[in-house]
């Protein structure tokens, strides 16, 4: 009985969830915010096995986030919807519930793709010019989304809510909230199983010494290529749920501030602490919501103790002077950040009876 | 024909000129403490803004003083914006890289902070002066000349002079000066130069001041030359800087002038060819595939590792 404790939590998780939104206890600002704590749980994860374990600097993930974005928000529309791209749908709307995985899939499939331009040429490189790789593959990834005039170039792309509106008229369920929890469970599972497999060991060993590793049998360039590929393709499925969940992506979203907002998520949780990005993910989505009123509250109080000149107003734009402000401040205090390289079982042994994987 | 491709070139030489005046000092510092300095694209941004106040000072536009002529003011405000710029990099080594460096941690640390220091100079800068777009004045009224069809105006005839000066003042400076050879001697072995009483924390400030004045120089002749300066002008140009000198081979001062030339070169060649919007796709792709094929650079050296 004891070793099936994560399953039933998760279940229960899962059953009070959509209990608290059905019931209209949890408004539709709260739900977002609950979703996009699961959106960033996966992209904090998943930059994780490159960041933490493999101790690369890969700053570039919001790229691959917006492949997946833009794939899957594609592929859904023109399947599910009538919309100005596309014209008529190409399926009935009604196949959207049962469909809607294999369109996430094929948006992380074709971000794992994607990966690929990072993956090859990190056989040779390594440390800083690979974040300069990873920056300069977002950078192509936008750009390249910005030059198609067909999919609306910087405007954005929209009409994902027209799919979810077909979701509801199948089953009156917050489809969405469903979709994002069950990406969450699955991304964290296949990191977990990912990294503590023999195989996944590897990425742990290049980390320590990439030269000693290949010596003791590790097949570097495979284990980058599969643990780039893994690690983008989660990506693509996090900025899939993200476009679904808007009903709207722009290629504007997704620039080094989004992956800036990732990296601090991994680096306060923890290098290579899966349960450490989890707990930096959740805190961070309640900061950066927290901050979204805080800056309306800092300027009226600095306005009322006079301060500031009138003409001045504090503004949404330090939101992005305090984020990359704490990672700095991270690096300089504390950098193992809030866990190390330790799980939650390594700080609380106990529960590790509850476990049925001990990796 | 070939009017319009020496006018093209004659761009590109002056597009390049930018590049190469930054792509020097990620040389400088990458050459000195082998690490990428990602925020000096925003410092090349500050020593556009600080270009910008100390000209508007010198015009007497804030009413500090009376106002000066313009040749005057560009005169002084060439090296005082760079002394300004050089004294935010400096401020920035000193309380961002060299704690790091004192508490000898993973060189992944100082990296991230590098680029957050970054993005905070942009966004604060966003933050604090606002988003709207400051234009720069117009020092010098700017001469066209007419060569049979090519313009040449004066501006650009000094950008380009003052990026040939500047690289060979620096490569005076790396190969002839007791302090580039202190340069050259912490770039061999960092370990083994204090204990041979060479003062390092000096010679890397003294590595800092060099790259973000020149950055800063930059910033200046860039904000007179496409006078609308915004707080995210250095990020782009800073990446495509990084790229010039990585085409160069990071590390050799030749190769980082050579190298931004080029770039500018090939970007001024692709909007003249394809829409202007596939230029970042290109010069990023360019980045790509040489550092696919070669990793340290067309002029680089590459670094045995040893177990």
């Amino acid at each position: 009985m004891k070793r099936l404790t994560v399953p039933v939590l998760l279940a229960g998780l899962f059953g009070v969830m959509l209990w608290v939104s059905m019931a209209g206890i949890l408004n539709s600002y709260w739900q977002s915010v609950l979703m996009f704590m699961g959106v960033n749980i996966i992209l904090a994860t998943s930059l994780n096995i490159i960041n933490g374990n493999m101790g690369e600097f890969s700053c570039g993930h919001a790229g691959f986030m917006a492949v997946g974005a833009y794939v899957s928000s594609l592929i859904s529309v023109a399947l599910f919807t009538k919309s100005a791209t596309f014209g008529e749908p190409l399926l009935s709307p009604d196949l959207a519930v049962w469909l809607f995985p294999l369109v996430l899939l094929a948006g992380s499939l074709a971000a794992s793709v994607v990966g690929l331009l990072v993956a090859i040429p990190s056989f040779k490189t390594r440390g800083d010019y690979l974040a300069i790789i990873t920056i300069a593959a977002s950078y192509i990834v936008k750009s390249t989304i910005e030059n198609i005039g067909a999919i609306g170039g910087a405007r954005g792309f929209m009409g994902m809510s027209g799919v979810m509106n077909a979701m509801n008229a199948t089953a009156d369920l917050p489809w969405i909230l469903i979709w994002v929890f069950l990406g969450t469970v699955f991304s964290v599972c296949v990191i977990r199983r990912f990294i503590y497999s023999t195989f996944g060991k590897g990425v742990d060993a290049i980390c320590q010494d990439e030269i000693a590793a290949e010596i003791m049998s590790v097949n570097t360039d495979r284990v980058k290529l599969v643990a780039f590929m893994v690690s983008c393709g989660l990506a693509g499925l996090a900025g899939g749920l993200f476009a679904h969940i808007l009903g709207y992506v722009n290629p504007g979203t997704f620039t080094i501030l989004k992956s800036t907002e990732i990296m601090v998520m991994v680096y306060l949780g923890g290098m290579g602490s899966i349960s450490g990005s989890v707990l930096a993910a959740i805190l961070m989505t309640l900061l950066i919501e927290y901050l979204r009123d805080a800056f309306g509250f800092i300027n009226t109080f600095l306005h009322y103790i006079s301060i500031i000149p009138d003409s001045y107003e504090v503004t949404q734009v330090w939101k992005w002077v305090l984020i990359p402000l704490l990672l700095v401040l991270l690096m300089q205090f504390r950098p193992e950040g809030i866990m190390g390289r330790r799980e939650l079982a390594d700080v609380f042994p106990g529960l590790r009876k509850f476990y049925k994987f001990k990796g | 024909m070939l009017q319009s491709f020496l006018q093209n070139i004659l761009n590109a030489l002056q597009w390049g000129s930018f590049y190469s005046l930054i792509a020097l000092g990620y040389c400088l510092v990458y050459g000195v403490l082998l690490l990428i300095n990602f925020a000096h694209g925003d410092i090349f941004m500050v020593g556009a803004y600080l270009a910008f106040f100390v000209s508007m000072v010198l015009l007497g536009k804030y009413g500090a003083i009376a106002g000066l002529p313009g040749w005057m003011v560009l005169s002084l405000a060439v090296p005082l914006t760079m002394i300004l710029t050089a004294v935010v990099g400096v401020t920035l080594e000193r309380i961002a890289y060299r704690p790091l460096r004192r508490k000898g941690v993973n060189r992944l640390y100082v990296v991230i902070t590098a680029l957050m220091c970054g993005l905070i100079l942009e966004n604060g800068n966003l933050a604090l002066l606002g988003a709207s777009r400051k234009s720069f004045p117009t020092l010098i009224p700017i001469q066209v000349f007419d060569f049979h069809g090519i313009i040449v105006t004066n501006l650009k005839l000094m950008v380009i002079g003052v990026a040939i000066l500047s690289f060979l003042l620096l490569h005076f400076i790396v190969t002839r000066t007791k302090m580039g050879m202190a340069m050259r001697a912490i770039s061999y072995d960092r370990f083994a130069v204090p204990l041979m009483g060479i003062p390092a924390d000096t010679v890397i400030v003294f590595t800092f001041v060099l790259g973000s004045g020149f950055a800063g120089l930059a910033g200046l002749f860039f904000a007179m030359t496409y006078p609308v300066i915004d707080p995210y002008m250095g990020a782009l140009i800073g990446w495509k800087a990084f790229i010039a000198a990585v085409v160069g081979g990071i590390g050799s001062i030749a190769g980082a002038f050579a190298g931004g030339f080029l770039l500018g070169f090939v970007e001024i060649m692709v909007v003249a060819f394809f829409p202007s919007t596939y230029r970042d796709l290109i010069a990023f792709s360019i980045l790509l595939l040489i550092l696919s094929i070669r990793p340290t650079g067309l002029f680089g050296v590459a670094r045995r590792t040893k177990i």
